[in-house]
C-alpha cells in the first residue's frame, strides 16, 4: 500500500469517532425535549445548557475532523 | 480558483498562511494580515461600545442597545456563574468575550481572516486564562488551594492514584479550551473551502455539473450561516468555560 491510500484510509477511520458525538448530541437534543415537554416554563433555561452541551460535543468531533486533516494534509 | 479547477485536488489549508500586512514596513516587523484583523477587532470593539453608549439615551437607539445586550449578558453570566465574586472579574472575561467574539465573526465575511483559527493564538489567550485562575486561586486561598487537588470523601488509600488524575485534567483544560475554539473555527472554514472548491470543480466540468455545483454552492450558503452560529457559539463557550474555571478557583469545588 502506497503512502497516499493509507492516509485516506486513515483519515477515514480518525472519523469513526464522529458516531459517538452522533450518539451524543442526540441525547442531548432528546432530553432537552423530553424536559421541556415537562416543563414548559423552563424552556429558556434549559435550552441555554442543552447548547453549551451541544457546543462541548461538537468539538470533540472537531478534534477528529483536526486529526482527519492533519493526517491527509500536513 | 482557477488553479483549483486545473490541478484537480483541494488545497484547504493554504488560507491559513500568515502574510505580512501594510507592505514594507510591515514585512520588516513581521506584521502579519492576522494581527491587523486582531487590530481591527479591537477597533470595532471600541467603536461598538464607546460610539455606541456615547449618546447616553434613556431610550437607547440600536447600537447603544447592542452594547447594553452583550454588557448585561456578560455581566449576568459572570454573577450567576462565579457568584457575587464575578464583578470583580467581569472586566477580564467581558474583554475576552467581545475579542473572541468579533475575531470569530470577522472571519465570516470574504477577504477578511479569522484569527482565531490558528493555534497559537488560541493558546495564548488559553494560557492568560489559565495562569490567572491559578494565581486567583493561590492569592485567595494561599496554600490551601492545593486541597483542590485532593477529593473529598475517598479513601486515603485511592489518593495516590486520585491526586495525578485531578492535576492531570487541570492541566489538560489548556489542551481542551484552545484546541476547542481553533478547531471549530479551522474545521468551519476548511469546509467553506472545500464546498466552494467543489462548485468551481463541478462547473468547470460542463453542462453536466451546473445542478450539483448548483447544490454545492447552497451547501456553502447554509455553511456561512452556521459559521456564524459556531462563532457566536464558540465566544460563549470559551468564556463560561472561563467563568466556571475561576467559579472553581474562588470557591474551591
Amino acid at each position: 500500500m502506497d503512502l497516499v491510500s493509507a492516509k485516506q484510509i486513515g483519515a477515514g477511520l480518525a472519523v469513526i469517532a464522529l458516531a459517538g458525538v452522533g450518539v451524543g448530541i442526540g441525547h442531548i437534543f432528546a432530553a432537552l425535549v423530553n424536559s421541556v415537554a415537562r416543563n414548559p416554563a423552563s424552556r429558556d433555561r434549559v435550552f441555554g445548557l442543552a447548547i453549551l452541551g451541544f457546543a462541548l460535543t461538537e468539538a470533540v468531533a472537531l478534534y477528529a475532523l483536526v486529526i482527519a486533516f492533519i493526517i491527509l494534509f500536513v | 480558483m482557477t488553479a483549483v479547477a486545473a490541478s484537480g485536488s483541494i488545497d484547504a489549508l493554504s488560507q491559513f498562511e500568515l502574510h505580512p500586512a501594510l507592505g514594507e514596513a510591515g514585512a520588516t516587523v513581521h506584521f502579519a494580515q492576522s494581527n491587523l484583523m486582531m487590530i481591527a477587532a479591537m477597533v470595532l470593539t471600541l467603536l461598538l461600545l464607546w460610539g455606541g453608549m456615547r449618546p447616553r439615551a434613556m431610550v437607547p437607539g440600536r447600537l447603544q442597545a447592542a452594547a447594553e445586550m452583550l454588557y448585561e449578558f456578560t455581566y449576568n453570566m459572570c454573577v450567576e456563574t462565579i457568584g457575587p465574586e464575578g464583578r470583580r472579574f467581569f472586566p477580564f472575561i467581558f474583554t475576552l468575550f467581545l475579542f473572541i467574539l468579533l475575531g470569530n465573526l470577522i472571519g465570516v465575511f470574504p477577504y477578511f481572516f479569522t484569527f482565531t483559527s490558528h493555534i497559537s493564538v488560541t493558546l495564548a489567550l488559553t494560557l492568560v486564562v489559565i495562569i490567572m485562575v491559578t494565581l486567583v486561586g493561590l492569592w485567595i486561598h494561599k496554600l490551601h488551594f492545593f486541597s483542590y487537588f485532593v477529593p473529598q470523601g475517598v479513601p486515603k488509600a485511592l489518593l495516590p492514584l486520585l491526586v495525578p488524575i485531578e492535576v492531570l485534567s487541570y492541566v489538560s483544560r489548556i489542551i481542551s479550551l484552545s484546541v476547542r475554539l481553533f478547531a471549530n473555527m479551522m474545521a468551519g472554514h476548511v469546509m467553506l473551502e472545500v464546498f466552494g472548491a467543489f462548485v468551481v470543480m463541478l462547473g468547470a466540468a460542463g453542462l453536466i455539473g451546473i445542478v450539483p455545483a448548483a447544490f454545492a454552492l447552497g451547501v456553502n450558503v447554509a455553511l456561512i450561516g452556521f459559521e456564524i452560529l459556531v462563532a457566536v457559539l464558540q465566544a460563549y463557550v470559551f468564556a463560561i468555560l472561563s467563568c466556571i474555571y475561576l467559579h472553581d478557583a474562588v470557591h474551591l469545588h
